[in-house]
């Protein structure tokens, strides 16, 4: 069987592209392509945890599927949101979108 | 979970109901009407608000475990009717003010019905993957909510932000609650401070510190704290106002009603406990330093009242460190809490429902568009000043009996210089609360204006935050016992 730090490893290096693409990309779909990839590596942690520590309790699986659905349902919304700004003003950059600051 | 658990959940499905009846109305029935009956579907959603509160009644605060991820304790009980109320409010202050500015205003109702559901769910959650999900649905509402002016730039720049800050937000503290997960093995909060304190313990301790740091990203993002607050002054100016003061006050109150549950039952060993008072003793400092020095150069009240919101969140987290196992005491920390967050939410939803009022009449949200308003409209300019000087803690207020409750379990803990820090810090906010008040009363206007006249709602919501604000002030006795009665269901988990 593969060790559980490997997943362990995986998961925290597609945690940090995750972050840095939420942190760095100008772009809100970049942003969200971001978020999904944090919650990519929760889920292989809580499958390989699962794996490794409780096969015979679902918990670690039940909890990556629920983090699917939410997150489908958080891109639908986000979605939703960065169409109604490109509506409004051609653009979905972040830094484009500053009315209101301070 | 057995049939006859049915009945703790009985508010919960009488808003999931009337959630759905509200939109049913609106799309079947309420949109080809005239406009006079569209205006019933506020009322529908009070009288849903109403029932659900009376479904509290049965099985409310029995301390009972359901389905084992939900647990309907007293302190479960307390933001229950904590979130009817707040959303009840938010319905009386929406009335006018949504109806003039969408035709789309049913949804609202039913939108905000779906809120105080989330709440009254993430309040009793006692399981990771509930308290995830409650705090998802809670905040995947709240972006609608806030982007609700489809039109409006400004309404759709707040959600966006909203939305990417609560996201990734919600992404780290997942990322903390598999952690946990990998190191006790499992989800649920009683059994996470067993697996973290024995057995494994030298494995899994060093994990604490992170998991907490990590966690807190999505608590501190919904209570708003410092540095997880960024969103919150561009969402609270941009966001529908009714909507801002939902944030403020109901969304918050979630955010530490979680944060109080999670780490005192998840992690209450004294081990783990001397970790995230630490941790949070800092993040109150510079939260309420940051938010009251930032409120200083705001210039819109809407503005102002989000860094306020945001300085008023560190004054809370005291009460939090502050916390004592010992639930004789009178101060026990989280009574101080409760009953700092109750007065805040009439306070705050009061001076939000003056800022409709006054946006509704004028449109305008600068705090020098609010000079000579006591000539203008004595009575607003008089209720702004009851909720201004509470906001600052100024007898005999509601503000003042949460500060003082706060205050107190610090002094009995000794944390000197938090509250050295704390009383500078109230004594700053004075100033720019004291501002608009100067501006109100003694700063003539530009210009002559029309007396501002307030819808019957909104003028229901004035009386009700208002009296309650100083009533709490005045007759502090029952509340004082039912936040403390509320408080010792989780103090009993502190070891």
């Amino acid at each position: 069987m593969v060790p559980l730090s490997w997943y362990l490893i995986l998961a925290a290096a597609l945690f940090c592209i995750g972050v840095f693409g939420a942190l760095a990309r100008r772009n809100a779909v970049g942003i969200l392509m971001g978020i999904e990839l944090m919650l990519n590596a929760v889920n292989i942690n809580l499958v390989a945890f699962w794996r490794h520590i409780g096969p015979d309790q679902m918990t670690g699986q039940l909890f990556a599927i629920f983090v699917i659905t939410v997150a489908a349902a958080e891109a639908a919304v986000g979605l939703a949101l960065i169409i109604a700004i490109y509506r409004q003003r051609n653009t979905v950059n972040v830094e484009e979108i500053d009315m209101m600051k301070g | 979970m057995r049939a006859s658990d049915l009945i703790h959940l009985l508010p919960e499905l009488i808003l999931l109901g009337g959630a759905a009846l509200v939109l049913l109305l609106d799309i079947v029935w309420l949109r080809r009407a005239e406009e006079r009956r569209r205006q019933l579907l506020p009322y529908v959603a009070l009288g849903v608000l109403l029932v659900a509160a009376l479904g509290l009644i049965p099985g409310g605060g029995d301390n009972v475990s359901v389905a084992t991820m939900l647990v309907f304790d007293p302190f479960a009980l307390f933001f229950k009717v904590f979130a009817l109320l707040a959303v009840a409010l938010i319905v009386l202050l929406a009335t006018p003010y949504m109806q003039t500015r969408t035709p789309f205003s049913g949804e609202f109702y039913a939108l905000l019905l779906a809120t105080a559901l989330a709440i009254c769910l993430a309040v009793s959650a006692s399981n990771l993957v509930m308290i995830y999900l409650s705090m998802e649905f809670l905040s995947i509402t709240s972006y609608v909510l806030a982007g609700y002016f489809r039109q409006d730039r400004k309404s759709g720049e707040a959600a966006l932000k909203y939305f990417l800050y609560g996201a990734t937000a919600s992404a780290v503290m997942l990322y903390g609650m598999s952690l946990l997960y990998g190191a006790t093995g499992t989800t649920d909060l009683a059994g996470l401070v067993a697996g973290l304190s024995s057995g494994a313990a030298g494995q899994s301790a060093w994990l604490v510190t992170p998991a907490i740091i990590l966690l807190l990203a999505g608590f501190g993002f919904k209570a708003s704290l410092v540095p997880f607050h960024q969103w919150a002054p561009d969402t609270y100016e941009g966001a529908p106002t009714p909507v801002t003061a939902f944030l403020s006050t109901a969304s918050k109150a979630t955010g530490f009603a979680i944060l109080m549950r999670v780490f005192l039952v998840g992690m209450g060993a004294a081990s783990m406990a001397s970790q995230w008072i630490s941790l949070l003793v800092a993040l109150s400092v510079v939260t309420m330093t940051l938010g009251n020095l930032t409120a200083l150069r705001q210039t819109n009240i809407k503005r102002l009242l989000a860094y306020s919101s945001i300085a008023q969140a560190g004054y809370i987290l005291i009460g939090v460190v502050a916390v004592v196992s010992d639930s004789t005491r009178i101060f026990t920390g989280i009574n101080g809490v409760l009953i700092y967050l109750l007065a805040y939410l009439f306070t705050n939803v009061g001076a939000f429902a003056v800022v409709t009022a006054i946006e509704d009449a004028t449109g305008k949200l600068e705090i020098k568009d609010y000079s000579g308003l006591v000539r203008r409209s004595p009575w607003l300019a008089g209720l702004l000043f009851i909720f201004l000087i509470s906001l600052t803690g100024v007898p005999p207020t509601g503000g003042f009996l949460g500060k003082f409750f706060v205050f107190g379990a610090a002094v009995q803990t000794r944390m000197w210089v938090l509250l050295a820090i704390a009383a500078v810090n109230s004594v700053v906010a004075a100033f720019y609360y004291l501002n608009i008040v100067r501006y109100m009363f003694f700063v003539p206007a530009a210009e002559e204006g029309e007396p501002i006249r307030v819808g019957r709602p909104l003028q229901g919501a004035l009386a009700i935050t208002a009296v309650v604000t100083v009533l709490l002030g005045l007759i502090p006795g029952p509340v004082i016992l039912w936040a403390s009665e509320s408080a010792r269901s989780l103090l009993l988990a502190l070891r």
